[in-house]
């Protein structure tokens, strides 16, 4: 396999972000361009699970940017995932963004689009990434182009929001990130991502690889981490659909994908778990996976109220890779699958709801279930997944981390794991509760009053992809053990 | 007792001499409000460096560095002329500072109607403050006049969540 | 012929522009002044190029002035180090040439332009010759130049602040010159001599005597003045900011930094890295000094509503780490002093250039002003967030590669501390310059200001994107420079040349 695909499939969304642009006067075909960029990705990037299934792992450094250290494209199997998810879920955000964006009459939209594009290639490059360096060049680039998405609105709050996003992403990747890098290349002489890590054998002792660890952790503010979660919330003033695929998916997935991969490929699972570098990040994760599923119960924001369980959500994934073992990294990696897909649905409910019937407050939700069946449907299907409930995907990550906790004989994570889904439970299955079972108010629509199909049929397909993901965890499985190696 | 004179005070007269006159050129730049005062407190503390210059360059009981025709031409103890040399260029280069710093004061002079550097700071600072309340106000004008987020716009906000006002 | 003219390359760089100069006063109308002026910087742009490629492959290039041979006579010397820095101020003044053309025209009054360019061509060539010189004194008469020039061009400012400005930075500017003056009396006391590679070598024998001290003190502190090292940096906020645009391009991108290379060649090629850091703790001093001017700097800038007085303390941070690059004294820390040294004129050049077409199209430029103008000039506009970027240390940019390499250079001697107040400075960085983009893009236009749409003319723009492009181009291909800037820093140490 020819290793420029690697390249063009990075560049491909940010090419096709000018005709994006070029196209801006006349929505439609604005929009099939953007669709169909999309799916072209989508397309170029499943036609690489099956040489990366066969065991390659196709290379490109374009130059280099410091000495030594290249601008580097390498594929390999966490890398592809992410790339699926980010790629799969784009066209369906971008049809989902035009029902929106047209239903509420939003300005600037080819700017939206446009942005989206980048934010893409961005994910892709982050997903493609050969070393440290080139993660981060693209790290910063996405932290960049939602910028504009965030402030979409352009008035004093999402101006408030923007300043908040951009300040905590910026001062941990910066502050935190970057200095991470610098320690790492001093100590290794490489930043390559590599099989088994590079830190292994390097002079880094003990304490010192749980100090890099936690700064790279918290260095990536994008996975949201407490204390530096609170730019999640406040990018949440951006249009649903940026929330939906940037905040859900693309943005936030980013950071837990980079921790994940500095786990696996920097610290190597092995030298992790035997300097027990995660320590610190094992429990603050947890602290966070319970203190934001507690916020979530008392939000009244329904946006807020996702983005406060995306906050805990996203440090499952943390809290796998801090396992520092086969079986956490392989539930951190199908979490990033999963919730994708939950979340994703979730938001795309949010907006549906928001659009059709103007509502965003969860107490006027009561008995809106019967106007709207799929889209509260949807959302049941969305919320027992991220529950952990079998027939839907969900359940096959929460069984790998909780068995890879045990593994590890933490007992105490089985128990943060068990209250956690208990306030899953309570603050997801309370929102269908209410529209299905409640009665409605006076001013709620009777009879069927869905929002536009280009809203509903994307949520439908997620919702489906929720189940769907169930019955075909065991590929992505086996596909993503392969890449860890035998061992631990 | 003879030695440490001639050693100290005399001998090293034109060092002293440069000292003082450095310090009197420097109080002077620093001290002084008058422009004009200002910039002959400025030669004055060149010149300092010259005399030090020329002074390096000396021999006891030379003569001037000029071309002697003669025998006495030929056994003549001469001061170091390199030293002299560099001090004519840095002299033009003083010359050249005064000029430009006396035009400065005529243009001071034309636009503020002062030497006084205090004057011209009051002055200045006058119309700073004035400066800097108008782009104060006109900040908090822009901020008045922000467009806000209608309330139900599709945020994160809390029903009772106030509007940042920032 | 072609021959003789490439053996006389060292001497062209500083004579074009000092033999142009009264041309322009002669030619006395702003266009055949301005002709002269672009001419003459590209030519001596072009033969500084020429020179940086011969120093890549020869190492240094020698010239004795009037064929008297060193050390009587005055000798030129272009070694790796100079000749990068001569790059970058030959470069500056190639694309302010371009720039300055729409940008003087615009401020001041039409008959006054043509002094303007030959101010400037007297400024390029006390800077070149600084950068060339390999002897004491003339360095002294080239700063002087230089410094000469740099007040008369601020001077001309469009607002009668420029004036007292001006006469502000004249009177520290010349007490810094003297005590430069002083410095080298004291060396040529002890050595006799005054071309550097000689004091350099007699300079061993007597190196511990007070005197010697006394003269490496009075140098640090007379270049740390025209360097605008804190404290040392009263001047150059009003400077920068009265300053006419072009000339705070062209004055804020090379003079600062070919002041600090005047100090980097005194203590290391004529000192020695020994004496400077190891007998007396210049090094402690300027780590101290640096890091408060990152800081204090970084603060100051937040808090102007004038973006060009914004930048300008925003320079002051930044010669905040080049300092501490090179007050490290480690290979590594040259690197990246020389490394920020190049990047930071490239940014601040860029930043200048676009801030000065906002100048150009406001007549203003406090943040109220330029409220708004994200739409009106969009390519100036994005030309002040890629240049803001590059200042934060966005990865992609030149600001980043300079940041990179600093970090480098205080861990590995396990600096953290200093790093650490490197990333605060650059987060204090993200905080004025997203000040600046926010009224950029999210204001509304300056209220009772009738202004017209439209960009600013196309050679502005030229200039400022061709800084911007090398901006983008050194942030990606960073191995070039660093290779480059590193090799200097080994020749500086005099390891491995």
């Amino acid at each position: 396999m020819n290793p420029l695909w690697l390249l063009a499939l990075v560049v491909w969304p940010a090419v096709m972000s000018l005709a994006v642009a070029a196209t801006g006067r006349w929505p439609n075909i604005r929009e099939t361009v953007s669709v169909a960029t999309g799916v072209a990705l989508l397309a170029g990037v499943v036609g690489l699970i099956e040489p990366i299934a066969a065991g390659e792992r196709p290379s490109l450094t374009l130059f280099e940017i410091l000495p030594g250290l290249g601008f580097t494209f390498t594929l390999e199997p966490l890398g592809l995932i992410f790339a699926l998810v980010a790629s799969a879920l784009w066209p369906l955000t971008t049809i989902y963004g035009a029902g929106y964006m047209r239903g509420n009459d939003e300005h600037a939209q080819t700017r939206f689009f446009v942005c989206f594009a980048l934010a893409i290639s961005a994910a892709i490059g982050i997903a493609m990434a050969g070393n440290l360096l080139t993660l981060f060049v693209f790290y910063e680039m996405m932290t960049l182009v939602t910028y504009p998405l965030v402030t979409h609105h352009g008035d004093a709050e999402s101006r408030a929001g923007g300043r908040i996003y951009l300040g905590i992403l910026l001062t941990t990747s910066i502050g935190l990130f970057l200095p991470a890098i610098v320690i790492t290349w001093l100590f290794a002489g490489t930043l390559t991502f590599t099989h088994g890590g590079i830190l292994a054998g390097t002079g880094l002792t003990a304490l010192g690889a749980i100090a890099l660890y936690t700064l790279f952790v918290y260095g990536i503010g994008k996975a949201a981490v407490m204390p530096f979660h609170r730019w999640l919330p406040s990018a949440m003033v951006a249009p649903t659909p940026v929330s939906a695929l940037l905040h859900a998916v693309a943005v936030v997935k980013a950071g837990v994908f980079s921790v994940l991969k500095i786990t696996v490929y920097i610290f190597g699972l092995d030298f992790a778990f035997k300097t027990g570098a995660t320590e610190i990040i094992l429990w603050t994760s947890s602290i966070t996976i319970i203190a934001a599923s507690v916020i979530a119960l008392y939000c009244d924001n329904l946006k807020k109220r996702l983005a406060y369980s995306t906050v805990g959500q996203l440090s499952y994934i943390v809290l796998g890779s801090a396992l520092a073992t086969k079986l956490g990294a392989v539930s951190g990696s199908l979490h990033i699958v999963t919730h994708a897909f939950g979340k994703i649905t979730l938001f795309f409910c949010a907006g549906a709801i928001y659009t059709a019937a103007h509502r965003k407050y969860i107490s006027q939700l009561n008995g809106l279930g019967r106007s709207m069946p799929f889209t509260f449907g949807a959302f049941t299907i969305a919320s027992l997944s991220l529950i952990g409930l079998p027939p839907m995907g969900g359940a096959w990550s929460k069984w790998y981390l909780m068995s890879g906790s045990a593994g590890v004989e933490e007992y105490a994570l089985l128990g943060v794991l068990a209250v956690s889904t208990l306030l899953n439970i309570v603050y997801l299955l309370d929102i269908p509760a209410r529209a299905f079972f409640l009665p409605a108010d006076d001013d709620t629509p009777r009879g069927f009053s869905e929002a536009p199909l280009a809203c509903v049929l994307p949520l439908c397909v997620t919702a489906a992809g929720c189940i769907a993901l169930f019955f075909f965890a065991y590929p992505i499985i086996s596909f993503i053990s392969s890449a860890l190696g035998e061992g631990a | 007792m003879q030695m440490l004179l001639t050693e100290t005070m005399p001998g090293l007269f034109n060092y002293w001499i440069v000292i003082v006159l450095m310090m009197i050129g420097f109080y002077t730049v620093i001290a002084h409000d008058n422009l004009v005062k200002k910039i002959i407190g400025l030669n004055i503390f060149q010149t300092s460096v010259f005399i030090f210059y020329i002074s390096m360059g000396q021999i006891t009981g030379s003569t001037a560095p000029i071309l002697m025709h003669g025998a006495a031409g030929q056994q003549a103890v001469y001061a170091h002329p390199l030293p002299q040399v560099l001090i004519l260029t840095a002299i033009v280069v003083g010359l050249s500072t005064t000029a430009l710093a006396l035009a400065l004061v005529v243009r001071i002079h034309e636009a503020y109607g002062s030497i006084e550097e205090d004057d011209i700071l009051a002055a200045d600072y006058q119309r700073g403050t004035q400066e800097s309340q108008k782009e104060q106000e006109r900040m908090a004008r822009a901020r008045a006049a922000e467009r806000h987020a209608s309330r139900d716009a599709d945020d994160g906000r809390e029903q009772d969540e106030d509007a940042p006002d920032s | 012929m072609i021959v003789q003219l490439f053996h006389q390359m060292p001497v062209l760089v500083v004579i074009l522009p000092l033999m142009a100069a009264p041309l322009c006063v002669i030619a006395h109308r702003a266009l055949p002044a301005w002709l002269i002026h672009t001419a003459v910087s590209w030519v001596v742009f072009g033969i500084s190029f020429l020179l940086f490629v011969e120093t890549r492959v020869a190492g240094r290039v020698v010239y004795a002035l009037g064929g008297w041979a060193p050390p009587f006579g005055i000798e030129l010397v272009i070694d790796r180090f100079s000749a990068i820095v001569l790059l970058l101020v030959t470069g500056m003044s190639a694309l302010t040439s371009l720039y300055a053309r729409a940008s003087i025209a615009a401020e001041l009054p039409r008959e006054r332009a043509y002094l303007v360019y030959a101010a400037m061509l007297l400024c390029l060539c006390g800077l070149v010759g600084m950068t060339v010189t390999g002897d004491a004194f003339n360095l002294f008469v080239f700063l002087e130049v230089s410094s000469l020039a740099s007040y008369s061009l601020i001077a001309m400012g469009p607002s009668r602040r420029a004036l007292l400005s001006s006469f502000q930075y004249l009177i520290m500017g010349t007490v810094g010159g003297t005590f430069l003056l002083i410095g080298i009396g004291f060396l040529y006391v002890m050595t006799g001599t005054l071309n550097m590679a000689d004091i350099a070598q007699r300079l061993q024998g007597v190196a511990h005597t007070h005197t010697v001290e006394a003269g490496l003190a009075f140098i640090v502190v007379g270049l740390s003045l025209k360097a605008a090292l804190f404290p040392l940096h009263a001047w150059l906020p009003n400077a920068y900011t009265y300053a006419p645009s072009s000339v705070s391009v062209f004055i804020a991108a090379t003079s600062t930094k070919v002041a600090v290379y005047a100090l980097i060649r005194f203590v290391f090629t004529v000192f020695g890295a020994d004496l400077a850091f190891d007998s007396l703790p210049l090094g402690d001093v300027l780590i101290v000094l640096s890091v408060a001017a990152m800081l204090s700097g970084s603060l100051a800038a937040i808090f102007q509503t004038d973006v060009k007085r914004l930048l300008a303390w925003s320079s002051v941070a930044q010669m905040g780490y080049i300092v501490l690059g090179f007050a490290l004294a480690t290979g590594a820390g040259l690197t990246a002093a020389l490394t920020h040294m190049v990047n930071h004129g490239l940014i601040k050049g860029a930043l200048f250039m676009a801030v000065g077409a906002m100048f150009w199209r406001m007549q203003a430029c406090s943040i109220n002003d330029i409220a708004g103008l994200g739409k009106r000039m969009p390519w100036t506009c994005a030309a002040f967030v890629v240049g803001g970027l590059s200042l934060i240390g966005f990865p992609g940019t030149a600001g980043f590669i300079s940041k990179w390499v600093l970090l480098q250079a205080l861990m590995v001697d396990h600096h953290w501390l200093l790093a650490a107040a490197i990333l605060v400075s650059s987060l204090l960085a993200v905080i004025y310059i997203g000040r600046v983009v926010e009224s950029l893009y999210f204001r509304e236009p300056a209220e009772g200001r009738k202004v017209a749409r439209g960009e600013a003319p196309a050679l502005m723009l030229v200039a400022t994107w061709t800084l911007v492009a090398l901006n983008i181009a050194v942030g990606l291909f960073g191995a070039a420079e660093v290779d480059a800037t590193r090799q200097a820093a080994m020749s500086l140490l005099g390891v491995g040349q």
